[in-house]
């Protein structure tokens, strides 16, 4: 190499990154072979909920909240109403969080379904897009769409509809499905699972790059359970603590590139939310089949490798069918379906797992149940610089590699993360930028 | 070869793509139609895109910075048809809750850095900047009305998207009025219909996420929430919503913060 190869600066870039939700940039600079800065930046227009949330009532908060994601709405509800739920000293348990649990299982399904087949998969096979690999691998794209629509069927009866349910409040729900409704729709979940596991093993045998990087690993966790509507939250570094610990435990930090918040654990930097995180903290959770096809597609208990996040969701679907269709079997209406509510003033905290990682809420209200203060912190902002540090370590190892092959590599590492920038603020938008 | 395949592309603006989802969600629909059109834009799905100009676009999101009102413009400039999809691109969406304060203190309220921030000081529909051919209302759209849009547009003709209310869909679906019954708020006589009346079928009223039907009575709905107890500053927040901007709405809601 000469010595002005070594010296030259270089730049990539994608001024728009596809197939992710919202709209940002990555901006990579490289100096010969050493990449210098990986910055993903985020220029989704700012919409300001956390702003416009003051001085409404809290019995709005669930239907204002879900429209900050068309995607993960019922996670922004459940977060909300948890925050919400909180502050009056409510705990809402029995059959009431059990059908919140089941209408969350429809949205990861809904989610990582669309992920898996539609976002990420054709990363793997060199496509454009689904659509595109649709032509060679119909029947790959028509059992990601059958999975999708069975769990988007399973948001519909629970909340009303799929996108933006209307049936969930904050204490619970307005009307509680009957056992005939969910009767016919348990025998479509109970069905897909076989497409579930099917869809495991898909994935399993994807070609996968040899990328691992030891990350700080953050998930609720619940003794018991698969960590999806309550918990403590936890981490592979020994953080344990309470919703309320939160802020305590993690700073956040506005930076120049970004229009969502920098997200890191005080005095020791960045982690790593999601799928990838709770999978690794709650192994032995999952159901007995998701665990099997877990092996069977040759995942062991621990997975760090970040391009492999894409069978953890496919597990995890698997599990959020089992999981449904054992809510269901055991489903008895509440009644009412809904607990009562004294507004109090006071501060609140809760928090869920999104599919896309933890999402935390807080709200402070007067007496009269009025929101005084409010603070989301959702999990793209949380991931952002570990996606960020993520994007290093794979560029600097491989740095020689052709500028096309770099840049699809790097959208497919930030693919990974299933990066939603609405929620962040929306984001997306690939530079980089050799110097 | 056979005739070239009418051009579709989805456009974002300031949202949570949940309509744009919406079609995504069509998941019977979704390849059959990629048959017939070209997706030639549409980031959300994929990663190649064709160049305009385009037979038909959806617009998605509510015009909210300086960039965006620009190209808003290119957007209309490539599109032979433009239909907004969804509240944030026909009424400016619930960002436009900024539109009735100070975006000033917006920013501070939520970044550290006010500085960095590049926001205009409203959010407005598209038809604010552009022509547009049609609006379809609802946050989030139905994706039934969707395929109807976009299967109207591509065959010449106007789509059947009827604007009257949501009390209709209630008595059709068989439902009892919850404000009658039960003595509960509803939007509903004053929506545009779309959703199905979902919230009354799952015992509430509706929230009004549809927006303004043609020609609303909003002052008699007031009226009659008002005989049911409800205070100006709860009628203030029920118009106030996901189409808060949309100009029946507004004024209704500016009368009560008057009173």
């Amino acid at each position: 190499m000469s010595a002005t190869d070594a010296e030259r600066t270089r730049t990539i870039r994608t001024d728009y990154l596809a197939r992710v939700e919202g709209e940002g940039a990555l901006h990579v600079r490289i100096r010969g072979r050493d990449v210098l800065e990986a910055r993903l930046e985020i220029f989704e227009p700012p919409r300001f909920f956390e702003a416009f949330l003051r001085g409404r009532s809290f019995e709005e908060v669930t239907d204002i909240t879900a429209r900050i994601c068309g995607i993960c709405p019922v996670a922004y509800q459940m977060s909300s109403a948890r925050a919400i739920e909180d502050a009056f000293g409510v705990e809402v348990d029995g059959p009431v969080r059990d059908l919140r649990r089941l209408i969350y299982c429809g949205e990861w399904i809904e989610s990582h379904t669309l992920h898996v087949f539609m976002l990420h998969a054709p990363d793997f096979l060199g496509y454009e897009s689904a659509i595109a690999m649709a032509q060679d691998h119909p029947q790959v794209v028509e059992l990601g769409l059958a999975l999708k629509k069975a769990g988007n069927e399973l948001i519909a009866l629970v909340g009303g509809r799929e996108v933006h349910p209307v049936n969930v409040r904050v204490g619970g729900f307005h009307r509680a499905p009957t056992k005939r409704e969910l009767a016919p729709l348990r025998e479509k979940l109970a069905r897909a699972r076989d497409a579930a596991r099917e869809a495991v093993a898909w994935t399993g045998k994807l070609p996968f790059p040899d990328f691992e990087r030891d990350v700080e690993l953050v998930s609720l966790s619940e003794p018991g359970e698969y960590p999806i509507d309550r918990g403590r939250v936890v981490s592979s570094r020994g953080l344990d603590i309470a919703p309320r610990e939160f802020s305590e435990a993690v700073e956040e930090e506005h930076v120049e590139h970004s229009n969502a918040l920098y997200a890191r654990i005080r005095g020791r930097g960045s982690y790593l939310a999601g799928p990838l995180a709770r999978y690794n903290l709650n192994f032995e959770r999952l159901s007995a089949p998701a665990q099997e096809a877990a092996r069977a597609a040759g995942l062991g208990p621990e997975c760090r490798n970040p391009f492999q996040s894409i069978v953890v969701r496919a597990v995890e679907v698997l599990y959020a069918f089992d999981e449904a269709v054992r809510l269901i079997d055991a489903y008895e209406p509440p009644d009412p379906p809904a607990f009562p509510l004294e507004p109090r003033a006071g501060t609140g905290h809760g928090w869920t797992e999104a599919p896309r990682g933890m999402l935390y809420h807080s709200y402070s209200l007067d007496e009269a149940g009025r929101i005084l203060q409010a603070k989301i912190v959702p999990p793209t902002s949380q991931n952002q610089k570990s996606i960020e540090e993520d994007l290093f370590g794979l560029v600097s190892g491989m740095i020689d590699a052709p500028e096309d092959e770099l840049q699809l590599r790097c959208e497919q590492a930030i693919r990974n993360y299933d990066p939603c920038i609405s929620c962040a603020t929306h984001f997306l938008q690939l530079n980089v930028e050799r110097e | 070869m056979g005739e070239a395949k009418p051009k579709l592309a989805v456009w974002k603006f300031a949202s949570c793509d949940g309509c744009q989802l919406s079609l995504l969600d069509c998941e019977d629909e979704l390849l059959p139609l990629a048959g017939e059109i070209e997706i030639a834009y549409f980031l959300e799905a994929r990663r190649a895109t064709v160049e305009g100009p385009y037979d038909l676009s959806l617009v998605e999101g509510s015009i909210t910075t300086p960039h965006d009102a620009e190209r808003i413009r290119q957007v209309r400039e490539s599109s032979r048809r433009l239909v907004t999809i969804g509240a944030c691109a026909t009424a400016g969406g619930i960002q436009a809750l900024r539109n009735f304060a100070d975006v000033d203190e917006f920013v501070s309220a939520v970044y550290a850095t006010p500085a960095y921030i590049s926001t205009l000081e409203t959010s407005t529909p598209i038809s604010a900047h552009v022509p547009v051919d049609f609006e379809l209302q609802g946050c989030p759209i139905n994706k039934r009305q969707l395929l109807e849009v976009i299967s109207a547009y591509l065959h010449e003709r106007r789509p059947q998207i009827p604007g009257h209310s949501v009390c209709v869909e209630c008595k059709r679906r068989g439902n009892v009025c919850v404000m009658v019954a039960h003595g509960t708020p509803c939007m509903g006589p004053v929506t545009h219909a779309g959703c199905g009346a979902i919230c009354p079928s799952y015992n509430r009223g509706c929230y009004g996420c549809f927006g303004p039907m043609e020609s609303p009575d909003t002052e008699s709905l007031s009226r009659w929430w008002k005989r049911l107890g409800v205070s100006d500053e709860q009628l203030v927040r029920a118009f106030r919503g996901f189409h808060a901007w949309a100009e029946p709405f507004r004024s209704e809601s500016e009368a009560h913060e008057r009173d």
